[in-house]
């Protein structure tokens, strides 16, 4: 027994969260609370399972103790439903946490004469409420009652009195009523639960089935009006997250390694962290082998990866990229890498995308790699498999997850699913046959944020994994497999003649340096031995002259001449 | 002795009421306080038996507001409900009982009349 709690006095509308993946986010927080809430559908569309949901959330998970009133089935039977999505609808009336009453009304049993009322419903509700301190109640459906009674307009304004007595015991309600084609409701019964209307759908497309769920209308609060896909699965009820709403991720500026070192190059250094990579190209282009390698490199730097598969099992992919040199077993083992692998077409897009979500949730990857996207397009719509994918890479980027989406499209111009205008990076792989053979080149047709490198490469698979070499461009076009190779070796020996050539010349010219300073010796010699020579002759002319003068003065001495005489010849 | 299962059958007419003759007859109503309508059903139902099934019935009235659990574990959603517990198989018939034919048919008290459906 569970003590009934004092109302929030908030001056917002107080809601009650629902529980269910989704739902909350839409209505900004859960039902209001303390109110009733209509939810519209036809039959099959999840309109118990939702109902259900919310009282196993509150229960669980707020500790508020629910009453299911179904018209439906027996209250075994509806135990006996749930049980495979988790709900364990016994336990929780065990522990006083829920109560299921069933009237299984069946329309051939009743007979009416005259007025009547549901008097006994409020009476059984407030039993039960106050047993057990309930704070939820559904009511499933109120179809059946329209059905059971051929007094409709009594069991419409019964029903407007039941829920007006709900308001008054301050539960918060949902009732699940049947849509008719022009309104809400077959009987009109949104008029007298006009706080909150919730319309769930199931279309089919192609056999596959896409269920939707819409919020109608919230007073007094805001809400998305946007229709949401939705599952029911092992999980239950699950609303689609809808972050993917909004565009306000946060870019981080820093770059991971693709794996491919000489990829890194090309994109200035790598992917930006959280950011989107296409890869596009024809079957055969490597571009399983570029995501693996992405995968590869985040496992090695102890970062969780998640890998999607459209097209191939996973033991197929495994080996594959082993015969590239590439394990990923190795990673998978460890729990680092999760590989899952659907056939597209064994569910619909919706489902597709919950899957992903929950496995994003359970995995918590850095990076996922979806590969083959283009096998959506055997789903319902072109437009459909955009708005899912966009979904998908709005899913991942929200966490800031690197993705990278691989794809069958060819042609660079129209990108027919319309989904590279939401890619920050966009690889394109493409065949060039020539020569008898086929070869692979890889573009970098975008990178957002980069400045990445415009020249193609050729994109190699050898038995290390990818490389990416240099082509060369001749008069016929870009070089690429055998072409390229002989045309590096024509520039190897183009390159080995020309080193002789110069070799040749640098050793004439060599010989030359070196007659030339041989003949400068020789000059050098001579002019030396001239030079002396030139200084032996001014030698001796000095010292003739030194012995002229010493003559004349031993002759003036004997001539004895005068002082005067001497003074008039100097 | 198979009972008639459709009072609106033909076949019913003269069957009915032979087949129940010597039956003494339960009827449970089921009622929510006093409110108009159910002391409205109650007081058709008496008028009907006493003029119909004189001294061969017996009547039930199960206020639900006493034990409102009743209403779950006998599958009471509206009231006033009247059923037959005897003669079988249970018959159950909701509203205040104003309509009296529709009453005396569908409980098998006695054949429909519906002269202008004859010939």
């Amino acid at each position: 027994m569970t003590s009934s709690s004092e109302a929030p006095a908030a001056l917002t509308l107080p809601k009650a969260p629902t529980g269910i993946a989704g739902l909350d986010e839409i209505t900004g927080g859960g039902l209001p609370q303390g109110r009733s809430t209509l939810v519209t559908g036809s039959t099959g569309t999840g309109k118990t399972l939702l109902g259900l949901g919310f009282l196993v959330a509150g229960a669980r998970e707020h500790g508020e103790p629910g009453v299911l009133v179904t018209f439906e089935e027996s209250a075994d039977k509806v135990t006996a439903n749930v049980a495979s999505m988790g709900f364990d609808l016994e336990a929780l009336q065990r522990d006083g946490m829920l109560i299921i009453i069933a009237f299984p009304v069946e329309a051939t049993e009743i007979v009416e004469t005259g007025e009547f009322d549901f008097g006994p419903l409020s009476l059984v509700l407030d039993d039960a409420i106050g047993r057990i301190g309930a704070k939820r109640v559904v009511l499933d459906s109120i179809e059946v009652l329209f059905g059971a009674f051929k007094a409709q307009a009594i069991v419409r304004a019964e029903l407007g009195r039941l829920f007006g007595w709900l308001e008054g015991r301050e539960v918060t309600a949902i009732v699940t009523g049947e849509r008719a084609d022009n309104s809400l409701t077959r009987h009109g019964i949104e008029e007298y639960v006009s706080d909150c209307v919730i319309a769930l759908d199931h279309r089919l497309h192609d056999g596959v089935a896409t269920r939707r769920l819409q919020v109608v209308k919230y007073r007094g609060s805001t809400h998305e009006t946007n229709e949401y896909p939705f599952l029911i699965s092992a999980h239950g009820f699950e609303v689609l997250p809808l972050t993917a709403v909004s565009l306000d991720y946060g870019a981080s500026s820093e770059r991971l390694s693709t794996g491919v070192p000489r990829l890194d190059r090309m994109l200035s250094g790598g992917l930006y962290r959280g950011s989107t990579v296409l890869v596009s190209g024809a079957p055969g282009t490597g571009k399983t082998t570029l995501g693996a390698h992405l995968i590869d490199a985040a496992c090695a730097r102890d970062e969780r990866a998640l890998l999607v598969l459209f097209e191939e099992s996973p033991d197929e992919v495994i080996r594959n990229m082993r015969s590239v040199g590439l394990d990923l077993r190795q990673w998978a083992e460890t729990g680092m890498l999760r590989i899952w692998a659907a056939r597209p077409s064994a569910f619909g897009l919706e489902t597709h995308l919950t899957i992903l979500a929950r496995l994003v949730d359970e995995q918590k990857p850095t990076i996922t790699v979806l590969d083959g996207i283009t096998s959506l397009t055997h789903q319902p719509t072109q437009a459909e498999v955009v708005s899912m994918v966009a979904r998908q890479t709005h899913l991942l980027k929200s966490r800031g997850i690197t993705t990278m989406a691989t794809t069958l499209l060819q042609e660079e111009e129209h990108s027919g699913m319309g989904v590279s205008s939401l890619m920050d990076t966009w690889l394109l792989l493409r065949n060039v046959e020539s020569n008898g053979e086929r070869n692979r080149l890889l573009f970098v047709l975008k990178s957002r944020g980069t400045a990445h490198s415009n020249q193609v490469r050729e994109f190699l698979l050898t038995q290390h994994g990818v490389e990416l070499a240099d082509v060369y461009v001749g008069p016929g076009g870009v070089m690429t497999g055998s072409a390229r190779v002989s045309q590096q070796a024509r520039e190897r020996s183009d390159q080995l003649e020309h080193e002789e050539q110069l070799m040749r010349r640098k050793r004439e010219l060599r010989a030359r340096v070196a007659q030339g300073q041989a003949q400068l010796a020789v000059l050098q010699d001579e002019l030396a031995s001239e030079q002396a020579e030139l200084a032996q002759i001014a030698n001796r002319e000095a010292r003739l002259a030194a012995d002229a003068q010493a003559t004349r003065d031993a002759l003036s001495v004997q001539r004895r001449a005068d002082p005067a005489d001497r003074d008039d010849r100097a | 002795m198979t009972p008639p299962r459709d009072a609106g059958g033909g076949t019913d007419d003269a069957v009915a009421p032979a087949a129940y003759a010597e039956e003494t007859w339960e009827l449970r109503l089921y009622v929510t306080d006093r409110t108009p309508k159910c002391v409205r059903a109650l007081a058709n139902l008496q008028r009907v038996c006493a003029h119909w099934l004189p001294g061969r019935y017996h009547i039930e009235v199960i206020d639900l507001l006493e034990n409102p659990r009743l209403a779950a574990q006998d599958q009471i959603v509206a009231v006033p409900t009247l059923v037959r517990m005897h003669p079988q198989p249970a018959r159950r018939m909701v509203g205040d009982l104003t309509d009296t034919e529709r009453l005396l048919v569908d409980m098998q008290v006695r054949p429909a009349r519906r002269p202008d459906e004859r010939g």
